[in-house]
């Protein structure tokens, strides 16, 4: 009965999830994933960027991207492996690796974000 | 009554519903089954985009040497590859996302349900802009 409350909010922070990361991540992989390693455009000096991310205002919108982009593949994630491979006899294994994984990745986030000076 | 909530015993003449076994390769047999494990899968690229990011954080938050080997190993073949590839797969996820937003949102005005082209569209409008400032931030 338990699984069935925490349902939708699980849903609601893979929801969440897909609107952050459909907002901002195509263009922060294109800058830094393919853009500035292939040298089209110099990338931000060391010193810009380390005050652009330690604002507090891009500290919170990076965690709070961090934390639902990765519930959000929790919840996706799990129910393609669910629907996809069949496996229904290891349903509470990946539950828990999914959103233990996403939770840790939380954490981790945080942590980081509060070591930026 | 209560006896509904209990669970049926097992009688040997309870039938037994016709499951055809359905193969683990089910979603290779049509493309739009292939387009749907595709976007599930999207999430991974989402997922492998957040560690690249923390990677990037880390690597600010300790010097200017830590930022150049950063950036020295982004540009690496394997490193650019995959971040090709998940940057087509998310992309793809923005945009099956935002086409299903007319039918997770239903916004009416003055009683009338708004077409779903103008929200799907409002969608699109918030990505551009939110891309460009996101591009004006770290170009300027």
């Amino acid at each position: 009965m338990a699984r069935r409350q925490i349902e939708p909010l699980l849903w609601l922070l893979f929801s969440a999830g897909g609107v952050m990361s459909a907002l901002l991540v195509p263009v922060l992989l294109l800058l830094f994933g393919v853009v500035f390693p292939l040298g089209w455009l110099e990338p931000p000096s060391w010193e810009y960027l380390k005050d652009v991310i330690g604002h507090p205002v891009t500290r919170v919108l990076l965690f709070l991207l961090c934390m639902l982009a990765l519930f959000h593949w929790a919840h996706r994630f799990r129910y393609t492996l669910y629907d996809g491979l069949q496996i229904k006899h290891l349903n509470e294994m990946i539950a828990l690796m999914c959103y233990g994984g996403a939770i840790v990745g939380s954490v981790t986030a945080g942590y980081l974000l509060w070591q930026v000076p | 009554m209560a006896a509904t909530h209990e669970k049926p015993s097992y009688t040997e003449f309870h039938p037994r519903w016709y499951r055809p076994r359905v193969s683990t390769y089910w979603w290779l047999q049509r493309s739009a089954y292939v387009l749907f494990i595709l976007r599930e899968l999207s999430s991974v690229c989402i997922a492998w985009f957040v560690i690249f990011l923390l990677m990037l954080i880390h690597a600010v938050s300790q010097d200017r040497a830590a930022y150049d080997e950063f950036l020295e190993w982004a540009a690496h073949p394997i490193v650019v590859t995959v971040n090709v590839i998940s940057l087509l797969m998310v992309v793809f996820h923005a945009a099956t996302w935002f086409n299903l937003a007319p039918q997770a949102m239903v916004v009416r005005m003055k009683g009338k349900r708004v077409p779903g082209i103008y929200i799907a569209g409002a969608n699109y409008a918030a990505w551009l802009v939110v891309s460009a400032l996101v591009a004006w931030l770290l170009l300027r």
